[in-house]
């Protein structure tokens, strides 16, 4: 301890001292360094690599949510494009590099937990990185007490409660992201706290407030949730800011000319960063993979293969006598094709309703040679693409034709079988029943820039309007039962939403018809596609696309086994099993410290009230503490019980499956305001020395016993030495923890 | 005190100032130091009207208080004619059932009839749109099935009029509110011109709705505050009682119908946080002071709003005194207060006995019957045996034959008692209750509950054994009384009602599991509720009556169930809040085709294109204004005023819109666009005032005589853009026939401004 009263640089002033030293000495001989090392900052780095990194390989198998992550490092490794819902890219990427470094080439089946690594997975270097994040946490929170103007004693324990904080070893030591959030959190609050100490004058704080915009990049881009951390930085630092505003001493050009710095590395860089995630993500992944279905043509044809290698080479342009597959802008469930195909509709349906019994129309989920149409001019009976093509534009009426049965495509005022309020689509057959055909269609292309737009493949949103009766062709999405081979309803519909992607179409494949004669015409259908062009589409348009489909697509909510809601974090009522050895009850459990949770929350009770009473007492005009001390312990309450509330209380709104894991940010705050508090009390509230020495007796007694609780869970944490079936009951301290035990 | 704070920061700013501009501090530090003196009566004059004294109308642009009352007093009467004539209108058109008037009709009749029924809603609107039905000679027999079912000779003119009536409250209240809150009646006006001519409201007001209602006590909350905020300065004299307790009946009001109530109720728990911090900081007043000021505030805005509260559900309770359809989602205790209720007075055999066939209800708060029917669980949910659920109505297939483990035929029926070993049979499918080792659908820590065997033989797996929570060995089963839990032999586990409520191939009804954690919670507990035993003899039970705060905890907590379980349906059209405030699409309250009479509420899109915009410029002017502020710069003091009244009346206002809105972000029910209808009404409130500052301001940019024409030309723009497109849109309120709007002919045609309205 005393070691401290002279160690007060920290490891990152040793660097400038250093710098200085070594220049102004550089001319003196003998050449000299003096250097400061705060040793117990030292020594608490090196327990926090001792924990986190001690064994990492082991258990040699796959623990819980690497099994999720898992996945998208392999595809990483192969350059396929993924979507995952639950976070900006930068987390995953991470995770990635680590893999990466170890040679990890992708192939590993992530199917269940428990699975042993084979030997040519580096299991070591997968788990590097959260574990080096989750390292670094100890010595941040002891720095950022520091910026918080509390002493090297607080700054201790507060490192010392995160370091002994079983469920953030658990979480840190695997391929997991929480550990890299939380580290990145504390960076960008110590960074942010360090260039708002720092002395004006001095130019290098910029480097910290630069830092800090930086990691609130990552911050946002590890997880969604390090939003609402983002959110609370940015409102301490425009605290700052309007104090800085009222501040008459400072000339209105420094007032603007600061405002404008802290705007851009704050605000600016995160963003900026984050849509370079995005940029790098979209680089990395440049083929295509099992979630191409969900992004539109044109995004799908950006991917090597897949699509794209479908797609390589056509024509632009639709052109009269094009032969076209029509996607459906709708992917969700699944995309589905324009189709036909020999069959009438029943004459009359099950409900007694009846049909014009002409040739069905449907969307089909699959690639299918009925999916081909052929875009006839309705003047002329030609199906082949003059020289030079004539393009189809905007406003154009066109009918359709199917290629292998060249029925028209018709529509009219008969209801549809599934949705009867709506018009049925049919290929036309004249059975003389004074039904003409109804078959023209305009064009309509929703995505024109200009009103001559022509049709382009794979690019142009297409509505077909139909020109009888100015209904429009519409995917209901209402499978067709048993005489419709189960296949999707198309109808035109008069009365239909705006901007309804139901309403869409898009020309994904297409070539230039050549064939004239129907045989001929069928063959060259069944034949596949050729010629060469490359399309590609904007940065933008891609990261827009795929940051709305992340943000929309739904996933389907389900309870799982260990999933737990936000009020039992507080309590820790409930735990998560990561791991269980195959054979033996060597097991690996997320469970926290249960007197360091208790400490979490006595201290955030105990700064609430003391808050409350502080606040009325100044109101009355009674100052128990002088000002300075009051703007710190402000500060301390901003940023602790701010950050541990910005991280929970989202949490209570959401409609998510949640886990015991998701606490960890909020709890790391708690930590950091425990020793504060204590220090407050000490320095602050406690008068007479007998009591000052029972707080710190107490406050030792505590940490012996968080200690003594470390070592007690510590089987459950690193998952060895294996326990007996009694030893295992005998760290049952909650009757609603799930500890697993094997029958023998 | 003002002045101690702020001589000292303009001085400094003065002398900041000295070398641009040396002859305006002398005469701003004249003018100043008088306004610094009277700034306490001066803030009150200013933060509100109505009846202070007009002794220190502050000089110059601010009108004198004489001058403005005459004027206001007219504008009031006008405002509170158009009012009442826009909402009386055409009241009686469509003569047919519109909407939600189906619900809320029929929930009217209901209290008419005294017939006992369960909403979601609490009861204060329906009982008073019930009481104005009454009156007005409504005999309570129509049936309201369905939206467009024709009234014919039934009296449905008395609760719409009671509905238009209330509505018709709302402008001449949003008056009252910005006069009181910047001392202006142009901004009063305006405020009060947006809301009359605003086909939303109108239409919103004119049917048997529970909005109109909410909303006059919304506003009428507000008001009372207001002029509750004005009386500060002479605290409790009689005025002062008189705002603070009706502030209070107002929120007791609004909360009594709608629980959209109680965020106006956070606005005014805020604004009394806000006064009493004020008063704590008042160093003249002494703590007893401030306690008596707390008391006061605690008294009539907690504790009577809260005695009134209750005291409507007693009314509720005491009314509705005959069985309805709303019977099943309540405890057993509860039903047996219902005439005509089968529980009601009831008559069967005491104990439990085997051979009983039995309903059986979870303890949970609208827990419902263990239940079943012919379906099965479908593929890769746990085994695919049939259904077990929880439902709340009464189904024959809620019945249960409890059988011995091996069915050994005796003459006289045995008792079951704690520790016995049963079956439960299902009565219609003939499946024992079973569990096994499968996770449940929902709840995945549990396991699945199913119906399994065939008449009645099964397997290992459908015993249970019954235990009389708090009994010993050998006691025997109280019909109704006895709280029971089932565990499951083969697994340990024990039958569970999880409340959650499963999807489409579940009917959304209540999943069943059965819980491996054996702690006792009324989830796990159940009792018998009817019970029929021909073997054995019936005796009267006189159930425990519950008493009057059971009955009201039970009812709340069945209609937040309520209100929660309102999720979105699958293909139907959602409506989300960010649609709101830019009038993206309305909702059909009559008719869809070309021939039918249709009405669809929309508001009038220019007054709230005006709001959204306001609401933007609202800020920009706050933010403009607190930034010279807080630098410092020297502001004239009509443009202090300004933005005290920006800051104070504009923040109260901004609000009381976000806590309007807000929170419907976080909402995972199904919602609806006259949802966003309270929020309107303070967004438009704050245009008023937003707009009324920005035309005043105009001499910023341009000298006396053009920015007063600057001024006058932005008013009357402003109003004959709203009466114009008033003109345009009424036929949306009043009722459209004829094509459709799309369609060449209509009535509305060139009016489809956004193609998402369906008109």
């Amino acid at each position: 301890m005393s070691l401290t009263c002279w160690a007060t640089g920290s490891i990152h002033g040793v660097e400038e001292n250093e710098g200085h030293s070594w220049v102004s000495e550089m001319l003196q001989l003998p050449l000299v360094v003096t250097a400061q090392v705060d040793l117990l900052l030292v020594l608490v780095s090196l327990l926090a690599f001792w924990t986190r990194l001690s064994h990492l390989s082991y258990p040699n198998a796959v623990v819980f949510d690497e099994v999720y992550y898992g996945q998208f490092v392999s595809l990483y490794m192969k350059r396929v494009f993924f979507i995952d819902d639950s976070g900006p890219p930068l987390g995953h990427m991470i995770l990635a590099f680590g893999a990466y470094l170890g040679g990890f080439d992708g192939n590993f089946v992530w199917n269940r937990i428990g699975a042993e690594y084979p030997t040519t997975v580096n299991v070591w270097s997968l788990r590097l990185l959260p574990a080096l994040c989750g390292a670094l946490c100890v010595p941040l929170v002891y720095l950022l007490t520091l910026e918080l103007k509390f002493s090297h004693l607080s700054a201790l324990g507060a490192a010392v409660l995160l370091l002994l904080e079983n469920s953030l070893i658990v979480q840190s030591r695997f391929m997991l992201l929480e550990s890299v959030l939380i580290f990145f959190v504390l960076l960008a609050f110590f960074s942010y706290l360090r260039f708002h100490n720092a002395p004006s004058s001095s130019w290098s704080r910029y480097i910290w407030l630069i830092l800090s915009g930086v990691s609130c990049g990552a911050v946002v881009g590890v997880k969604y949730m390090g939003l609402f951390s983002y959110l609370l930085l940015l409102v301490v630092a425009s605290l700052h800011t309007w104090k800085l505003i009222g501040d008459k001493t400072i000339s209105h050009r420094n007032v603007c000319v600061q405002c404008v710095h802290r705007v851009l590395c704050l605000v600016v860089v995160p963003v900026l960063l984050y849509v370079f995630w995005f940029y790098v993500h979209l680089s990395f992944l440049n083929r295509s993979g099992p979630h191409d279905q969900l992004m539109s043509s044109a995004f799908q044809a950006s991917l090597q293969g897949g699509l794209s290698r479908i797609t390589r080479g056509q024509p632009l342009e639709v052109a009269y006598g094009s032969q076209v597959t029509l996607r459906s802008s709708v992917s969700q469930p699944i995309p589905c094709w324009l189709h036909s195909h020999k069959v009438n509709y029943p004459i009359r349906y099950d409900n007694g309703r009846g049909s014009s019994h002409q040739q069905q129309v449907t969307c089909y989920p699959f690639k299918d040679v009925n999916n081909w149409w052929i875009i006839k001019d309705p003047g002329r009976q030609q199906l082949v693409v003059d020289t030079p093509p004539r393009p189809v534009r905007h406003g154009d009426v066109i009918q359709l034709v199917h290629g292998m049965t060249s029925r028209f495509l018709n529509s009219h005022d008969v209801a549809a079988p599934m949705s009867p309020h709506t018009q049925e689509v049919s290929g036309y057959i004249d059975f003389n029943v004074s039904m003409p055909a109804q078959n023209l269609w305009r064009v309509d292309i929703s995505n024109r820039e200009a009103e001559s737009e022509v049709w382009k493949t794979i690019l142009s949103e297409v509505r077909l309007v139909h020109v009888n009766t100015s209904a429009v062709l519409k995917l209901s999405g209402v499978p067709l039962p048993d005489w419709g081979f189960r296949q999707l309803e198309v109808v035109a519909d008069k009365l239909f939403k705006a901007h309804s992607s139901s309403l869409e179409w898009t020309v994904e494949e297409h070539r230039y018809g050549t064939s004239q004669e129907q045989k001929e015409r069928e063959a060259e259908l069944h034949s596949p596609t050729h010629i060469d062009v490359d399309r590609k589409i904007s940065f933008w348009a891609k990261f827009v696309e795929l940051q709305w489909k992340m943000l929309t697509v739904k996933q389907e909510e389900s309870e799982h086994k260990y999933s737990s809601s936000p009020l039992e974090w507080i309590t820790m009522e409930t735990n998560i099993a990561y791991w269980l050895h195959s054979s033996t009850n060597a097991q690996i459990h997320l469970i926290g410290n249960p007197v360091s949770w208790g400490v979490a929350n006595l201290s955030l009770l105990a700064y609430q009230l003391l808050a409350v009473v502080y606040l009325l007492r100044r109101r009355r005009g009674l100052k128990d503490v002088p000002d300075g001390v009051w703007d710190q312990f402000v500060c301390l309450g901003c940023v602790c019980v701010g950050g541990w509330l910005v991280n929970f209380v989202p949490f209570l709104l959401m409609d998510k499956t949640l886990f015991l894991y998701h606490y960890l940010p909020a709890l790391c705050y708690l930590y950091l305001l425990s020793p504060a508090l204590l220090e407050h009390a000490h320095t602050h509230l406690l008068s007479s020395l007998t009591h000052q020495r029972a707080l710190c007796v107490g406050a030792l007694a505590v940490l012996l016993s968080i200690f003594l609780t470390y070592r007690t869970f510590c089987p459950l944490t690193y998952g060895s030495p294996e326990l007996s079936a009694h030893q295992l009951q005998g760290l049952k301290w909650r009757d609603t923890w799930d500890i697993l035990y094997r029958r023998r | 005190m003002a002045k101690a704070e702020c001589t000292p920061k303009w001085n400094t700013l003065a002398l900041r100032n000295r070398k641009t501009c040396p002859t305006p501090e002398k005469s701003f530090q004249t003018t100043f130091t008088p306004v610094s003196k009277d700034k306490n009566s001066q803030t009150a004059g200013l933060l509100a009207g109505g009846d202070t004294q007009s002794s220190n109308g502050p000089s110059g642009q601010f009108v004198a208080r004489g001058s403005i009352e005459s004027p206001s007093k007219v504008l009031l009467m006008l405002v509170a004619g158009l009012s009442f004539s826009t909402r009386l209108y055409k009241l009686t058109e469509p003569p047919h059932v519109c909407w939600d008037e189906t619900h809320f009709g029929k929930m009217g009749s209901y209290y008419i009839n005294r017939t006992f029924f369960f909403d979601v809603h609490p009861p204060l609107g329906k009982m008073l749109i019930g009481l104005a039905g009454y009156m007005s000679g409504y005999n309570g027999t129509f049936p309201f099935i369905k939206p467009g079912d024709k009234y014919e000779n039934q009296n449905y003119w008395g609760m719409r009029g009671f509905c238009a009536v209330l509505g018709s409250f709302l402008p001449i209240f949003a008056y009252l509110i910005v006069l009181e809150l910047s001392n202006s009646c142009t901004a009063a006006i305006i405020a009060a011109t947006l809301l009359i001519f605003d086909t939303g409201c109108i239409t919103i007001s004119q049917y048997i709705l529970l909005d109109p209602i909410l909303m006059f006590f919304i506003m009428a909350a507000v008001l009372s505050m207001v002029k509750f905020n004005q009386q500060r300065y002479r605290s409790f004299t009689a005025s002062w009682w008189f705002w603070l307790v009706l502030t209070g009946i107002n929120l007791a009001g609004a909360l009594g119908v709608k629980f959209v109530g109680l965020f106006v109720i956070v606005l005014v728990g805020l604004n009394t946080i806000g006064d009493l911090w004020r008063l704590l900081g008042d160093m003249s007043l002494s703590l007893v002071d401030i306690a008596k000021h707390f008391l006061a505030r605690a008294f009539a805005l907690i504790l009577l709003p809260l005695i009134l509260y209750v005291t409507i559900f007693a009314v509720h309770f005491v009314v509705l005194n005959k069985s309805g359809p709303g019977d099943g989602f309540f405890s057993s205790a509860f039903q047996s207060r219902l005439i005509g209720n089968n529980l009601h007075n009831a008559s069967m055999p005491e104990y439990l006995a085997f051979g009983s066939t039995v309903t059986i209800k979870n303890l949970r708060i609208a827990g419902g019957y263990l239940h079943s029917h012919w379906h099965l669980y479908p593929e890769g949910v746990g085994a695919r045996q049939q259904q077990v659920t929880a439902y709340l109505h009464k189904d024959y297939n809620n019945l249960w034959v409890v059988h011995r483990q091996q069915d050994s035929q005796s003459g006289n029926p045995d008792l079951v008692r704690h520790g016995d070993i049963i079956r439960l049979e299902h009565k219609e499918t003939t499946r024992n209750l079973h569990s096994h080792l499968h996770e449940a659908p929902l709840t995945k820590k549990h396991f699945q509950v199913t119906g399994y065997g065939i008449n009645g033989t099964g397997d290992a797996n459908d015993l249970w054994q019954v235990e009389v929570c708090g009994g010993r060995k050998g006691d025997p089963v109280k019909v109704l009384r006895s709280k029971v839990r089932f565990l499951h032999r083969a697994t340990g586990c024990v039958l569970y009602s999880s409340g959650k409520t499963l999807p489409k191939w579940g009917w959304e009804q209540i999943e069943v599991t059965c819980s491996p954690y054996l702690k006792e919670t009324p989830s796990s507990q159940w009792n018998i509720e009817d019970h029929i035993n021909p073997k054995l003899p019936n005796i009267s039970l006189s159930v425990l009556k519950p008493n009057f705060l059971e009955i009201l905890l039970e009812s709340h907590i069945v209609m937040f169930r309520g209100n929660s379980g309102l999720k979105p349906k699958d293909n139907e059209m959602n409506s989300k809040p960010w649609h709101w405030p830019i009038n993206y699409q309305g909702l059909r309250f009559s008719g869809v085709n070309a021939t039918e009479y249709r009405v669809y509420l929309l508001g009038n899109p220019v007054v709230w294109w005006i709001n959204l915009a306001s609401l933007g410029l609202y800020l920009t002017m706050v933010a403009v204004a607190s930034i010279a502020t807080q630098r410092g710069f020297s502001l004239g003091q009509q443009r202090i005023e300004h933005s005290l009244v920006l800051v104070r009346g504009g923040g109260l206002l901004m609000l009381g819109w976000l806590l309007h809105y807000a929170p419907f972000f976080t909402m995972g029910r199904i919602l609806y666009f006259h949802h966003y209808f309270p929020a309107m009404l303070f967004s438009s409130m704050l245009t008023g005032l937003t707009l009324d500052i920005l035309f005043r301001s105009a001499d910023l940019l341009l000298h006396p005589p053009y920015s007063h024409w600057f001024q006058r030309t932005g008013q009357l723009l402003l109003l004959f853009s709203i009466l114009y497109s008033f003109y345009l849109f009424h036929p949306l309120s009043y009722g459209m026939t004829g094509p459709l709007a799309h369609e060449p002919g209509s009535a509305m045609a060139g009016l489809k401004w956004m193609d998402s309205w369906e008109f």
